[in-house]
């Protein structure tokens, strides 16, 4: 089969300002692909044209083999989406915003109700089923709007930013619901500023930045090709007050001194990352030339250090 | 299944409204009733003995002059207050029509579909006012139901125009202000309470261009068989060109918000 979504040269400007500048992607039936990418970088705008409901300005896609300009309600019908803010009807009960929902896409109320009771079961709400949605935890929403758009039994989830503000455990629940999904064979497109969300769930995955492409791969292939095996991570100095103006020279002074060390450095505000194959060795040699770091920290390579590498930013400023 | 796109928003407009149904149906009786008991026989009496006054009513006892019009100024409240902050929630707080927008439904849709669910809504209140008029003897007509779908029309002359206003906001601050200065007075000085022929001359073509007075019109003069609407065809046209206006510029409005 062909692939679920194709773009080449896709563009979104709204008056002069440029969001997407010009990108091509495809995603393959059943695959988990993601945009990752600072705010600001065109994601949502990307994810709103997949969505159809951001008419594209210029280029060209198609969605199961459909034009999103002309057929619109016929893609829309086939997709799944949770959008970056929860949009339910925080007047109604968790099923009958499940209910209602089902109804847009002209499906029976009875037939509603039966697979509001199973998605429930799935997204583990069932409990809730009667209450309103307004006191529920903003991980019990999240999930509630994953159940909502999946009502449709879609072949195509978009899920913008899903697990943005929610605590640890409960991106580790909605992060198992994906994977589960996954598995049935439903194709997921996400959108992410987290690494280890993109590592954790994306089969392929593009960087973006400026409105652009920087890179396209696999998790793990990404670090491969972007960054070593490990990373040092060096805090040159501690955050005092007292002594900030000094603190530029000697750090200056350290900096040079440790200069060389691993494949690359990169300097950040508060720390000094070492790309190294080996990162206890890199620390020994660091010690070896006489700096002595408050803290130090050996780590595997992610993503953030991708991003760092193709953009030199930070993927959170 | 094959239920339109419209009566699909429709419900989800109608099952929000199931939450709060009764306070919205008492309303539309009790509003009414006060008004016609503390004003229209209350201050009525007093009007009522001053023989200047029944002939500046055209013959019309105050009672009969301002029961028919609380048809047609409910319908302008309740449509007004139905358009501005529960519209823009649907845009900017709750989101419900950006979530309706990803499904099968379009901008055009949602747009219908809240059309009517205004006029439902409307035709729910109106009934409520026709209910009370129909206690009394001297509203108690036939006309009642002419004048129901006049009152309907009335409230989608405001629903519609508001309506688009609310859907391009990212507050409501100018709510308020629309209450205050554009559907209060007009529900004081339209026509309901006395005849705009005691305005001022320069506020009298004000008062022929709201839609309010031309709903107040068809309404008395569906319900009070001595009085004639006028020119019926000016009054529908007008009410006409308010909706018609109003529900092209929701058009625009909800696909610019919803598909920028």
């Amino acid at each position: 089969m062909t692939s679920v979504i194709s773009a080449r040269n896709l563009r979104k400007a709204f008056g002069d300002f440029v969001a997407v500048d010009g990108i091509d992607f495809d995603v393959a039936p059943g695959e988990s692909f993601g945009f990752l990418g600072p705010n600001g970088a065109g994601k949502t705008s990307t994810m709103r044209m997949i969505g159809c409901v951001s008419p594209i300005t210029s280029g060209t896609m198609r969605i199961f083999d459909l034009d999103p300009e002309r057929d619109g309600p016929a893609i829309r019908a086939r997709m799944g989406v949770v959008p970056q803010a929860d949009q339910l009807d925080s007047e109604l009960t968790v099923v009958e915003n499940l209910v209602i929902y089902g109804r847009y896409f002209d499906i029976s109320r009875a037939e509603c109700r039966r697979r509001a009771a199973e998605l429930l079961e799935f997204v583990q709400l069932t409990e809730r089923a009667d209450e309103r949605v307004d006191p529920l935890s903003g991980g019990m929403k999240r999930r509630l709007t994953i159940a909502r758009s999946l009502m449709s039994d879609p072949d195509l989830l978009l899920l913008d930013e899903p697990t943005t503000g929610l605590d640890p455990q409960a991106r580790h629940i909605l992060w198992d619901r994906l994977y589960r999904l996954k598995q049935r064979g439903v194709t997921l497109v996400l959108t992410t500023h987290y690494m280890d969300e993109a590592e954790q769930l994306c089969d392929r995955l593009v960087v973006m930045d400026g409105g652009r492409i920087v890179a396209e791969g696999s998790p793990r292939g990404l670090i491969e090709q972007h960054a070593t095996r490990e990373v040092l991570e060096l805090r040159l100095h501690r955050d005092t007050v007292g002594d900030a103006a000094e603190q530029p020279d000697r750090d200056a002074a350290a900096l040079a001194t440790i200069d060389g060390i691993g494949d690359r450095q990169e300097v950040l505000p508060d720390r000094v990352l070492i790309y190294a194959h080996d990162g206890e060795a890199a620390l020994s040699e660091v010690h070896g030339r006489g700096v002595e770091p408050v803290g130090s920290l050996v780590r595997r390579s992610s993503l953030e250090d991708v991003f760092l590498r193709l953009t030199g930013r930070t993927l959170i400023d | 299944m094959n239920t339109p796109t419209t009566v699909r928003v429709w419900e989800s407009e109608f099952a929000v409204y199931r939450k709060i149904w009764q306070s919205h149906v008492l309303l539309a009786f009790v509003q009414p009733l006060l008004y016609l008991v503390g004003i229209g026989i209350g201050v009525g009496a007093l009007i009522d003995d001053n023989a200047d006054s029944t002939s500046s009513l055209g013959g019309l006892t105050y009672f009969e002059f301002l029961a028919p019009a609380l048809l047609a100024t409910t319908a302008m409240m309740s449509a007004g207050q139905a358009s501005l902050w529960q519209v823009l929630d649907g845009f900017f707080w709750g989101n419900r029509y950006r979530a309706m927008a990803a499904t099968p439904l379009t901008p055009n849709d949602i747009a219908s579909g809240l059309t009517l669910w205004h006029a439902t809504r409307c035709l729910i209140g109106v009934t409520g006012v026709a209910a009370v008029l129909a206690l009394f003897p001297e509203t108690r007509s036939w006309g009642l139901l002419l004048a129901i779908p006049a009152a309907v029309l009335t409230g989608l002359a405001f629903a519609l125009p508001i309506t688009a206003w609310s859907s391009t906001r990212y507050s409501g601050g100018s709510f308020p202000t629309i209450i205050r200065f554009g559907l209060l007075p007009m529900f004081l000085f339209g026509g309901a309470f006395f005849p705009i022929d005691q305005l001022p001359g320069w506020l009298q073509p004000v008062a022929y261009v709201t839609p309010l007075w031309h709903g107040i019109q068809l309404c008395r003069g569906a319900v009070i068989e001595s009085v004639s609407a006028g020119n019926v065809g000016v009054h529908l046209a007008v009410l006409g060109a308010y909706i018609i206006g109003g529900w092209l510029a929701c058009r625009i409005t909800f696909a610019r918000r919803l598909a920028p």
